[in-house]
């Protein structure tokens, strides 16, 4: 029978059937970070358990710590220093390897898991962070889980884990000028809601796949949880060979050589068959922007906000109701027309240095609207200090941009630094609920350049029209 | 984990899609390393007016009189979506909910209920609606049963339904395993795994 790339992953790590379509699967890697690790690794402790391999196991300080200039333990939330020193406490108590702050591997721990070799094609990894999906784009099957689940694959390194059911999507086509990955996604998700993939892990592929940079194909694997996926994934190529090599925690020399004839059996057979397929005309993509409270709200860039009226469904109707009284638009208003009151560059989707190198060609020269709060961070250390190398900090601070330490920070508001109140703001990041980046604030998702092109014009702003 | 065979409750009639696990527990109220101490920040976004002086938005369903005791929820599409974070789960609880009927769910807070002694299950839109209009009805205290050993719930006149969920879930419910110690069970296999995984892909092993 022919298989999956999915497929191959799970049989490869599956240790035992357990009925009804579950399986004990091994885990290669865990990763934690200083939110949601830190109970874990509590937990095990009073249990009185050990981590079974303490050595492949991670974990970065990101979501809690500052990202302003010369932060330490504490942090503007109240409580953060209680995170940041009981994560570190644990974890040099646990022997794992962790990227504290100062490390010059610390960063936003599904942007670092690559960079720093730690992910690899063909691997299982997982973390208490829904956006683990963000690794399948090199060819590993990744997902997110919760503490207890942390738990588990801490002391025993394997997972009970129901195997969801597949679906491919296949993008075939040019992408047109200003259309990024982070387009692709939202208009999948757009076009099929934030439940389409729920039950289902998820591949994609086709020549539009094939053309995308590797860095960029994290960006579309990342927001398969905001399809409702178990992940995302996409088979690992040349690209992905070139992305892996030499990385620090990457196998050397021999080992690459052995792992890359082991790699390149990682893709699905031409006749595997899916649950589910969807075809999307790359060519039909136009630079998109959320405009409502659910990743599936969004329209083109040159779109206008849905009537509700216009809906059938009571539920759907409802629910696009308050999320326009929430987000304070009109029906019928045109996207590109919304003014804005921040901008904000960064989080696991958009942060690595081929996004900044695009935001600093488009800013060069140019300057923030006036009044508009505009925040680049990015998505790592490493990330800062390249962009430091090449000056892109300097375009950034010269055009009106705070340029930050490596971090979550302001994706979402864990109750210190956020937006004025109610702001408008437009965000690189992967979601829009309510309240999600502070009390009140309105989020609209978009590509880096569409945030950058929307922070000079001071509204919501097609990249081509600049 | 506390046993979970059999529940009768009045339920809340939530019928909302995408509820995410930022609304069932912002960030900002995850304030320490804890799985306690969430349920005064459940919902909070929604529960009050003003978030910080904790004032009481008493239109909204979960602050209702009625419902204080309800240990049921009914929700609609893809219900704990959204972020990984626990604290969604263990704040419901602590709130008082020990099971909740959606169309569907985020994958990773179902595994997070059945961690967690709360049983999450799914039934078809059609259902969901008709449970959701009795459970609207004001007139009277409308009760659920959930009998977690035959997969079955019963309406408040009754009438029974079946759902379906994967037995080692349910299993793992009604003992109150801990699912940590029944894996280690396994210990023999995952290592004999492991040692034949060492020498088929070496360059896995840092």
């Amino acid at each position: 029978m022919q298989k999956t790339l999915f497929s191959k992953l799970w049989n490869q790590h599956e240790v035992l059937k357990q009925g009804s379509g579950m399986s004990l699967l091994y885990i290669d890697r865990i990763f934690l970070h200083e939110r949601t690790g830190s109970v874990s690794l509590k937990e095990l402790e009073l249990k009185g358990r050990k981590i079974k391999n303490p050595e492949q196991v991670f974990c970065t300080m990101d979501h809690i710590v500052d990202t302003l200039p010369g932060r330490d333990d504490n942090t503007i939330m109240p409580s953060g220093r209680d995170f940041i020193v009981s994560t570190r406490d644990a974890a040099n108590k646990a022997g794992i390897n962790l990227f504290d702050i100062g490390n010059d591997k610390q960063g936003i721990v599904h942007v670092i898991s690559a960079e720093q070799g730690i992910t690899l094609p063909g691997l299982t990894q997982v973390c208490p962070d829904s956006h683990t999906c963000t690794l399948g784009a090199l060819g590993a099957l990744a997902w997110g889980i919760g503490s207890s689940e942390g738990e588990h694959a801490l002391a025993t390194k394997t997972l009970s884990v129901k195997r969801p059911k597949l679906m491919r999507v296949r993008f075939e086509g040019k992408l047109n000028q200003g259309v990024t990955s982070k387009d692709m996604i939202l208009y999948l998700i757009g076009k099929y809601s934030a439940s389409g993939g729920v039950g289902h892990a998820i591949e994609f592929s086709g020549d539009t796949i094939n053309a995308l940079e590797q860095e960029s194909r994290f960006t579309l694997c990342n927001m398969a949880v905001e399809f409702g996926c178990f992940t995302g994934l996409i088979a690992p190529d040349q690209k992905t060979f070139d992305f892996v090599y030499d990385r620090p925690f990457a196998p050397k020399e021999r080992d690459f050589e052995n792992a890359l004839v082991f790699w390149k059996k990682l893709y699905s057979d031409d006749d595997a068959v899916y649950d589910k397929e969807i075809f999307v005309k790359s060519n039909d993509i136009n630079p998109q922007v959320s405009w409502g409270t659910s990743p599936g709200h969004v329209i083109d860039i040159n779109g206008f906000i849905p009537n509700p009226d216009e809906i059938s469904d009571l539920s759907l109707r409802s629910s696009c109701l308050k999320a326009i009284d929430y987000m304070d638009l009109k029906p019928g208003q045109r996207m590109d027309s919304i003014s804005i009151d921040a901008a904000f560059i960064g989080s696991c989707t958009n942060s690595r240095i081929s996004d900044l190198r695009d935001v600093a060609k488009l800013v060069k020269g140019r300057k923030v609207s006036s009044g508009i709060k505009a925040i680049i961070v990015p998505g790592s250390t490493q990330i800062k200090h390249q962009s430091e190398s090449e000056g892109l900090d300097i375009i950034f601070k010269e055009a009106g941009f705070e340029w930050r330490e490596s971090g979550c920070s302001m994706c979402f508001y864990v109750g210190g630094e956020s937006f004025k109140n109610g702001s408008r703001v437009v965000s690189s990041t992967n979601r829009n609920f309510e309240n999600r980046q502070g009390p009140g604030i309105k989020t609209h998702l978009a590509s880096p350049i569409t945030v950058a092109a929307s922070a000079i014009k001071g509204k919501i702003t097609d990249v081509r029209k600049i | 984990m506390k046993k979970f065979k059999e529940l009768s409750s009045i339920a809340i009639p939530f019928m909302r899609s995408n509820v995410d696990t930022d609304a069932i527990i912002p960030s900002r109220e995850i304030k320490g390393v804890s799985k306690t101490g969430l349920s005064d920040g459940l919902f909070a976004n929604w529960r009050y007016k003003n978030v910080e002086k904790r004032e009481i938005d008493s239109s909204f369903i979960f602050n209702k009189e009625r419902f204080t005791n309800a240990e049921i929820l009914i929700s609609g599409v893809n219900f704990g979506c959204g972020s990984s974070r626990e604290h969604a789960v263990w704040a419901l609880k602590e709130w008082g909910i020990r099971s909740i009927l959606a169309i569907s769910f985020g994958s990773i807070f179902f595994g997070n209920c059945v961690r967690n002694g709360i049983l999450p299950i799914t039934l078809s839109e059609e259902v969901i609606k008709e449970f959701i209009s009795i459970a609207e009805d004001e007139t009277s205290l409308n009760f659920f049963r959930i009998d977690l050993t035959t997969k079955s719930i019963f309406s408040p006149d009754n009438a029974e339904y079946n759902f379906d969920i994967i037995d080692s879930y349910a299993d793992m419910l009604i003992e109150g395993l801990d699912p940590i110690g029944l894996t280690l069970k396994n210990k023999d296999e995952i290592d004999k795994f492991q040692r034949e995984d060492v020498q088929k892909r070496p360059w896995v092993y840092i």
